[in-house]
């Protein structure tokens, strides 16, 4: 079979799969397509491959490291998307800003106010470990 | 005990006092006493038994190298011999007498430990710059002794007058020491020693390449230590110190060390005319100027200022013919004197509540009310006008014997006119002397009008500290004439009869004129009164008061030397020099146009450039980044997708860009 095939269905493949990343709104579905990009990754792995007549096969055992990692991470995805449509209601990527720059004056963060409280704190609970 | 050890523990002790006072002093008061009189006794103590040992046998020396420091060698070196162990014992006895003195005069200050322990540190330093004989060695003692005075002067810092005279001493004194440090550097790498020894022996050989540089360059800072015109004019102004700190530092030793170095280092200026001719008109303005300068002051410490000064000119004027036994014979017999009237000055500042003789002349019983402090005053300006038989005739009478003895040309490498100058100066200066010493007693204990507080008796301690150094005041001249030239192994120092009677005499007239004046105006006195006295508790110890007068004398009188009083016999002795007298002939107000003012203005335009011109740059190199990252935070706007997509550009900009460009 020519390298051509199963090269131009990994690019439709990642092609679809991009599209997918920056234009669907859901969080599933933009999980489904970075599955999909990763995918058509593999493929390029399997079909290089196999063209290059690896005796160490690199790219296949590399394909399967995706794969684990792939679902580990997809597991991840879902879990916090779960998490985040428990808590607002909604998986819609396109209402989920909260990394946006705050507009308005800005509140300089002293340092300072949040690290004086923990300190006693500790003291106490060092004091209680000693007692 | 060897005699190079014993001496060196004379500086020692007072340092380790110093040391522990600083360390100790606030945690343990009941030490700070002991502790500040003790070793300083001590060392007087040991000063002497080295004195006695040492006589008038060959100079002794030690040194010990501790560490080797490049092209020319540092010594930790002693140099004994006549000059050293003399001006120490005297430095001993006026440092533990002043220590003694200060035990009554500051006993409620809360500062106490520290000023202790650092008349402590300064009574080291100096007793280290008489004995060593090393240049370097000497610099820094010479230099601790300036940061002593510093402080001591700043003592009352709270008072703005202090402050400014503390930094006026240091900034003064600093101005010389510049050009000192150059000249010592310039001495060695010729001589290719710091050794005294070394550099004299080269001196003598001719070795020297630029002695008039040289010699010029170490008179500066000899100007600035011992307030010689043109840089006299931080001594004065030290006066806002207390009274103990100007008897020590700025009367009878650090001033002196100026004069004592030149003694040491004698060769050195004699190899050049032309630096013996400007001591010599240095000297000659100072004891004129200042004894004029003296006569208009009111400030009882202040006339007595001007006063040393004149005399640190008299010395000087010694020097100039080439004369050194007399310039430390003046020096000593001076020394016990200067201190004594300034503690006695302390006394009856205490006693009449002001430091102004105006105020004084209007006070009857002033004298009754401080005996001894009048019979020791009156005893130290008898001798520093110079009658016999004090102290300070026989002095005195050295110093004008050694100028006549040049003036004929009769010394070698001292030109004539140089005699002249400080004979003729000298002669004046003695005339002018005796006439503010005269006003000085008469204004302060012979006044008339009501009755001044009665403070009740003086503490014992500072009566008995007086007479002690009234005792050298009285005998020291007229007993030792004969016997120092033994100690410094030069000519006699003894008066001869056509000086003496110059001298006597001129004086005399001084004093009758100024009595003359004085009577003639006690008319006026009574007339006008100027009762302005400073209203301290009697109880208050005695520092307060002296603080308290200082701090106002301004404001009762209008200025910090004169006080504008018609029934002043100097006034009516001066005549229409007197404003410019009181002033010390504007010289400040001089320095302040050429250089305070300049300095000020360069400060103020460097501070417009700072402000203004680079912070400008600065703030543009923060503002900058700053704009840029504002443009750049209105695309941060949390949609991923967007962001996603912006990478994808980029990406793909830059693959296209490698792909077209490679």
């Amino acid at each position: 079979m020519h390298l051509a095939y199963p090269a131009v269905l990994a690019v439709l493949l990642f092609c679809v799969g991009l599209y997918g990343v920056l234009a669907r709104r859901n969080a599933i579905l933009v999980l489904m397509s970075v599955e999909l990009m990763l995918n058509a990754v593999n493929l390029n792995l399997v079909a290089f491959d196999v063209w290059l007549r690896d005796t160490l096969h690199a790219g296949q055992a590399l394909t399967l490291f995706t794969i684990t990692i792939a679902a580990a991470e997809i597991g991840l995805g879902l879990a916090i998307v779960l998490l985040v449509f428990r808590h607002r209601g909604s998986s819609d990527i396109d209402r989920l800003t909260g990394l946006a720059e705050p507009h308005g004056p800005e509140v300089p963060h002293g340092p300072d106010a949040t690290d004086a409280r923990p300190a006693p704190a500790a003291d106490d609970e060092k004091a209680e470990a000693t007692a | 005990m060897t005699l190079i050890a014993l001496a060196a523990l004379v500086p020692l002790l007072p340092f380790l006092a110093a040391a522990a006072g600083l360390l100790l002093g606030g945690r343990a008061p009941g030490f700070v006493r002991p502790l500040a009189v003790l070793p300083v006794a001590t060392s007087f103590v040991l000063a002497a038994v080295v004195a006695a040992r040492q006589g008038t046998g060959a100079p002794t020396d030690g040194a010990h190298r501790l560490t080797v420091t490049g092209s020319v060698p540092i010594d930790v070196a002693l140099h004994l011999d006549g000059f050293s162990v003399l001006v120490a014992v005297l430095v001993g006895l006026v440092a533990t007498c002043v220590q003694l003195y200060s035990v009554a005069y500051l006993r409620d200050d809360p500062r106490y430990p520290s000023y202790a322990a650092l008349v402590s540190l300064f009574t080291s330093a100096m007793l280290l710059v008489v004995y060593t004989g090393d240049l370097m060695v000497l610099l820094v003692g010479w230099e601790v002794m300036g940061i002593c005075s510093y402080f001591l002067v700043g003592h009352y810092w709270e008072t703005e007058t202090a402050r400014a005279a503390s930094i006026k001493a240091f900034l003064v004194t600093k101005l010389g020491d510049v050009p000192f440090l150059i000249g010592v550097f310039a001495l060695a790498s010729d001589a290719h020693t710091f050794r005294i020894t070394g550099i004299l022996d080269a001196a003598s050989h001719g070795q020297l390449h630029h002695p008039t540089v040289v010699a010029l360059l170490l008179l500066a800072g000899v100007a600035g230590k011992s307030a010689q015109f043109p840089l006299h004019t931080w001594l004065p102004d030290a006066m806002a110190g207390p009274t103990p700190v100007s008897a020590l530092i700025h009367a009878a030793t650090m001033v002196a060390a100026g004069i004592y170095l030149v003694a040491r280092l004698l060769p050195v200026f004699t190899a050049s005319a032309a630096a013996l001719a400007v001591l010599a008109a240095t000297a000659a303005v100072t004891m004129v100027g200042s004894a004029l300068a003296a006569l208009a002051q009111d400030d009882i410490k202040r006339v007595l200022a001007y006063s040393t000064i004149g005399q640190l000119g008299y010395m000087a004027g010694a020097l100039a013919v080439g004369d050194r036994d007399a310039a430390v014979f003046h020096l000593l017999s001076h020394g016990a004197f200067k201190a004594l009237l300034f503690l006695g000055a302390g006394v009856v500042i205490h006693a009449a509540g002001t430091n102004s003789l105006t105020a004084m002349s209007r006070m009857g019983s002033l004298g009754k009310r401080v005996p001894d402090a009048m019979w020791t005053m009156g005893l130290a300006l008898a001798a520093l006008a110079a009658l016999p038989p004090l102290s300070g005739f026989f002095s005195k009478e050295s110093v004008l014997r050694a100028a006549e003895h040049a003036s004929s040309g009769d010394t070698a490498h001292v030109p004539s006119a140089v005699g002249w100058t400080v004979l003729v100066a000298g002669l004046t200066a003695a005339l002018l002397t005796a006439g503010y010493a005269t006003r000085l007693f008469l204004l302060a204990f012979r006044g008339s009008g009501p009755d001044v507080a009665d403070h009740g008796r003086q503490p014992v301690v500072m009566t008995t500290v007086l007479w002690v150094l009234a005792v050298p005041t009285l005998a020291f001249g007229g007993l030792t004439y004969r016997e120092l030239p033994d100690w410094f192994g030069g000519a006699p120092l003894g008066p001869t009869l056509l000086t003496s009677v110059l001298g006597t005499g001129l004086a005399l007239v001084g004093v009758l004129i100024t009595y003359g004046a004085w009577s003639a105006t006690t008319a006026t006195r009574g007339s006008v009164p100027v009762g302005a006295v400073v209203a301290a508790d009697p109880d208050a110890e005695p520092a307060l008061i002296e603080i308290e007068a200082v701090a106002t004398h301004e404001e009762i009188y209008g200025d910090i030397a004169a006080a504008d009083d018609p029934g002043d016999p100097g006034r009516l002795l001066l005549g229409p020099l007197h404003p410019l007298a009181a002033h010390g002939f504007r010289l400040d107000a001089v320095y302040s146009a050429l250089f305070v003012r300049p300095v000020l203005a360069a400060a103020n335009l460097v501070r417009f450039l700072d402000r203004e011109v680079i912070e400008t740059y600065v703030r543009a190199a923060g503002g900058t980044p700053r704009l840029l990252g504002a443009a750049v935070r209105r695309a941060q706007n949390g949609n991923v997708q967007t962001y996603l997509s912006a990478l994808l550009a980029g990406a793909v900009v830059l693959a296209v860009l490698v792909a077209v460009g490679g």
